[in-house]
């Protein structure tokens, strides 16, 4: 039938940047960011770095599970915050489980144990995840938008309330089991955990980068994000395409769970709300849709925090990250590494 | 012509007997509420090009939907190779050899030339004959091996038409659907790509091609059907079809 409503433009799909000029411009904003900690905290400057870093690591961890979800099913999966929180619960629980409650000085031990936590958490959050899109989005997926939307906050609530009245009502305490010596790497001075934290992140959005580019079950996500009747016609299985997608953003949200544990040792039933929402705009300051968008977005974010806090303006970090949003989204709607909209021929 | 063709014939005498490779046996479908297909009924025979003709909104397009299990008929029997396919999945018609080149032919603009064919192959087994297909795609559109690395996005429209048939190709069909793949073409393009969907079934294909393009589709085509608000109005060979009065009128403008 000729008259066949076609396919509405769409803005939004999981993509990868092959621009030249990105690493360039990813260069220049480290070496600007380095120089305004510099002016801002002086000899503390390479110490706020990492630690930029590292928060940073941990937004975009976050974060590309958004662009990741938003990129196929063009839903803005609020409930993904809380994947974040249950992963951090998961550390907790296995850790405390397994007997640990500081650092283990063994890496015969710390190397199994961290790669078993990882795994773990991974593993059930990827799950969970993909329950959640099962009972709660797919029914829902030819519904006007704002029905998955709100489900998706309901999810949100859930989830918290499980975890408020299954487990605490207050902060909990995770077991530092990473030892913490400071390390000199050349004229770099870091802390094993930090280290340990940056690398992981951007081993995993390597690894993310790697599998959508160059797979076969990363073209299917590609191709269904662009148009899923023509992903069908070519054989792929639509839902569990966007199943796996779904596994993969809670899994990646789920090691951040993780590392928020080992990293700052605390966690509490509505962390997920806050990082959530930062990691959110991360996507969107990146370009929804858009997976290394997503990734530099999480830095900018972390970077924008400890900048505010080396200024003294501590307190205000969060209004800077959204000032920061806005005035990103007012000169570049589509966000820093967006998509250029008539691609369609 | 079988028993099950309710719609008026012009020749029997040349219709292929045999099972045919397709069959539809009085299918309705609906969008929502529409009753768009009110009982289609068709062969299409191992070997043959079928055309589909129509005006605008006939249900050209929602019979090769329904055919490819993108619409369930709420009524009726689709059968490929004798085997019930009414309710197969959408992605699973693929692998026993149904091939689609879709309306506005819907390539994957954010991918290369390269990775639209390898979308193509997705549900492939056989890899060992991947590279014969890749040959006889790039052998059938030279264009495309020379744009290989470029983003479908950035071709031009005939360009894009002929990455939706190698695409579709790349599923090693026994049957190829072409939705109107004369749209919005250039006279010169379209020739060539009415020569390149005979070229593709001699080379063993069956063709169930779409059209509105009545003259150049009945031309290449073994039988046709026209089909108006959802019916078979008529049905023969392709030749008679276009001395056809009726067809004359309403597809040839007189």
């Amino acid at each position: 039938m000729t008259t066949a409503v076609q396919e509405p433009s769409r803005t939004a799909r999981i993509s990868i940047d092959r621009r030249w000029n990105t690493p360039i411009g990813v260069a220049i904003a480290l070496v600007v960011a380095y120089l305004l900690l510099v002016i801002a905290a002086g000899p503390q400057a390479q110490d706020q770095f990492i630690n930029a870093l590292t928060i940073g690591g941990v937004y975009a961890l976050i974060a590309l599970g958004y662009t990741m979800v938003y990129g196929i099913i063009e839903l803005i999966n609020f409930s993904h915050g809380e994947i974040f929180m249950v992963g951090s619960f998961v550390c907790w629980w296995l850790l405390t489980t397994l007997g640990f409650s500081g650092a283990i000085t063994d890496p015969l031990v710390l190397i199994p144990v961290l790669v078993l936590t990882f795994v773990v958490s991974m593993a059930v959050m990827g799950v969970v995840g993909v329950v959640i899109e099962r009972l709660a989005y797919r029914p829902l997926r030819n519904a006007p938008r704002l029905a998955p939307l709100i489900t998706a906050i309901g999810v949100s609530f859930i989830l918290q309330n499980l975890v408020f009245v299954g487990i605490s009502n207050s902060i909990v305490t995770i077991p530092q089991i990473i030892p913490n010596p400071e390390l000199h790497i050349g004229p770099i001075n870091i802390r094993l955990i930090n280290l340990f934290v940056i690398v992981l992140a951007v081993s995993l959005m390597f690894a993310l980068q790697m599998f959508i580019s160059r797979t076969k079950l990363g073209r299917a996500m590609r191709s269904t994000a662009i148009d899923r009747e023509a992903a069908q016609i070519m054989g792929v299985n639509v839902n569990s395409t966007i199943a796996l997608t779904f596994f993969i953003g809670s899994a990646l949200a789920g090691a951040a769970g993780v590392v928020q544990g080992l990293y700052f040792g605390v966690t509490v039933f509505n962390i997920g709300f806050q990082n959530g929402l930062k990691a959110f705009t991360a996507a969107v300051l990146g370009g929804i849709g858009n997976i290394t968008g997503a990734a530099i977005g999480g830095f900018v974010i972390g970077f924008i925090e400890v900048l505010a806090s080396a200024f003294g303006y501590g307190r205000w970090s969060e209004a800077a990250v959204f000032a920061t949003l806005v005035l990103v989204l007012v000169f570049r709607p589509t966000g820093i590494l967006g998509q250029q909209l008539a691609d369609r021929a | 012509m079988t028993d099950t063709q309710p719609a008026p014939d012009l020749a029997d005498a040349s219709t292929p007997s045999g099972t045919p490779l397709l069959r539809l046996t009085d299918v309705h479908s609906y969008y929502g509420h529409i009753h768009a297909l009110q009982g289609i009924s068709l062969d299409v025979f191992p070997g043959e090009i079928v055309t589909l003709l129509g005006a605008n909104g006939a249900g050209k397009t929602t019979t090769l939907k329904t055919i490819h299990g993108l619409l369930r008929p709420r009524q009726g029997r689709i059968e490929f190779e004798g085997n019930d396919i009414t309710t197969m999945p959408a992605h699973d018609h693929v692998k026993v050899g149904i091939g689609q080149s879709p309306e506005g032919r819907r390539i994957f603009s954010r991918m290369s030339v390269l990775e639209n064919l390898q979308m193509g192959s997705y549900s492939r087994k056989d890899k060992a004959s991947l590279n014969e297909d890749y040959a006889r795609v790039f052998e059938l559109f030279p264009r495309l091996a020379e744009r290989r690395n470029q983003h479908g996005g950035t071709l031009s429209g005939g360009e894009q038409q002929m990455l939706a048939i190698g695409r579709a190709l790349m599923t090693r069909p026994k049957l190829l659907m072409l939705d109107e793949p004369s749209m919005g073409l250039a006279p010169i393009l379209v020739e060539q790509i009415f020569s390149i969907t005979q070229d593709i079934n001699r080379q063993g294909t069956t063709i169930l091609l779409v059209e509105q393009n009545a003259r150049m589709a009945l031309g290449v085509a073994n039988r046709g059907y026209v089909l108006q608000t959802g019916r078979i109005v008529r049905s023969g060979p392709g030749p008679a079809l276009l001395e056809d009065e009726e067809v004359r009128k309403a597809y040839l403008g007189g």
